[in-house]
């Protein structure tokens, strides 16, 4: 009975990918609706000059701040997942004299500068290349779990306040800035950026955004890191 | 047959191995990785289409970005539910639905 489901299940999942290949084939182009062409005619007046970003941060912004508020919310999950109880730090420290252990200490202390120094880069680069805030708050990210992993840093606890500042800075943010906008610069209309100033504006929130979602996406590792599964079990 | 159009019918292959992966393997670590595996699959289909006559539409591109975001964020949280329920319960599977129950649709 079990073996004839899975067989059913992967013909049928089979079937389902045959039908998505021939509707990507058959698929006609769109020929009314050009987006991209949309977008280049209105680059211009959006403050970049690389088309991803502007319509990241500026005609669909909405969606980036839709998105930021969902981070957090994911967030948010993790920590009320996390076990309550405070534990001594984990045992980062003891091993780390080792012989052994010292390029790997050595790696990441040389790494962990020419990341940040990386992200800044790709934050300054988004504006007319492939880069931009999601991509340096990975790399930001990556370090703090790179520090995590080499038992540098130590796994993150209940955040203290100036954590959660952190944490909520992109947003807020963000926020502000469409809130200052909507009130003086095009009232009634959500993040219009005026076109004099909209470059300068994206990469304020881009700034912002970039730490912000550097600590949340490092946060979802290093809270989850630090919570010893085996110790609450044994309670 | 372009070469935009691969990629998006490779995204094809990849969501519907998900699909089946999500269905079919019990272990929660794996739905997880179905999951992420079924997702990276929309997005070359949103990226492949997008670019389908020669320039890369930057439309699709940023919504695959703000998605890939968000994948990472929703996989973590499944990580956090899956320790969660490793912790309370000790296995890293769905409880088995007991014989009998209500929501089984051989007794109705």
């Amino acid at each position: 009975m079990r073996n004839l489901l899975n067989v059913l299940v992967i013909v049928l999942s089979a079937a389902l990918g045959l039908v998505l290949i021939g509707v990507i084939l058959e698929s006609p182009s769109p020929a009314r609706v050009r987006l991209s062409e949309e977008v280049l005619m209105q680059i211009g007046a959006s403050g970049v000059t690389h088309p991803v970003t502007a319509v990241l941060l500026n005609f669909r912004g909405y969606d980036t701040l839709l998105e930021v508020m969902v981070l957090l919310l994911a967030l948010l999950g993790v920590l009320a997942q996390m076990g309550k109880q405070k534990r001594e730090n984990p045992p980062a420290g003891f091993y780390l004299t080792e012989p052994r252990m010292q390029v790997l200490l050595w790696l990441a202390r040389v790494l962990v500068p020419l990341m940040v120094l990386v992200a800044g880069y790709l934050l300054w680069a988004g504006g007319h290349q492939p880069g931009g805030a999601f991509q340096a708050g990975a790399v930001l990210a990556a370090a703090g779990v790179l520090l995590n992993l080499s038992g540098l840093l130590p796994s993150w606890m209940e955040p203290a306040w100036n954590l959660r500042a952190g944490l909520v800075s992109g947003l807020l943010v963000f926020l502000l800035i469409a809130a200052a906008v909507m009130t003086t610069a095009s009232p009634g209309l959500l993040l219009q950026y005026p076109p004099a100033s909209a470059g300068m504006l994206i990469l304020l929130v881009e700034t912002g955004l970039t730490l912000s979602l550097g600590l949340i996406l490092a946060g979802l590792f290093l809270f989850l890191s630090g919570d010893a599964i085996d110790e609450e079990a044994d309670k | 047959m372009s070469g935009a159009l691969i990629y998006a019918c490779a995204g094809a292959v990849l969501f519907v191995f998900g699909v089946t992966g999500l269905i079919l393997l019990p272990h929660l670590l794996r739905k997880i990785l179905a999951f992420n595996i079924m997702g990276s699959g929309v997005f070359l289909v949103l990226v492949g289409l997008g670019q389908r006559d020669g320039t890369p539409d930057p439309v699709p591109q940023a919504m695959v970005l703000t998605g890939i975001v968000v994948a990472v964020a929703a996989t973590a949280l499944a990580l956090a539910l899956v320790r969660r329920l490793l912790s309370l319960t000790g296995k890293i599977q769905f409880p088995e639905e007991p014989e009998g129950s209500g929501r089984c649709w051989k007794n109705k």
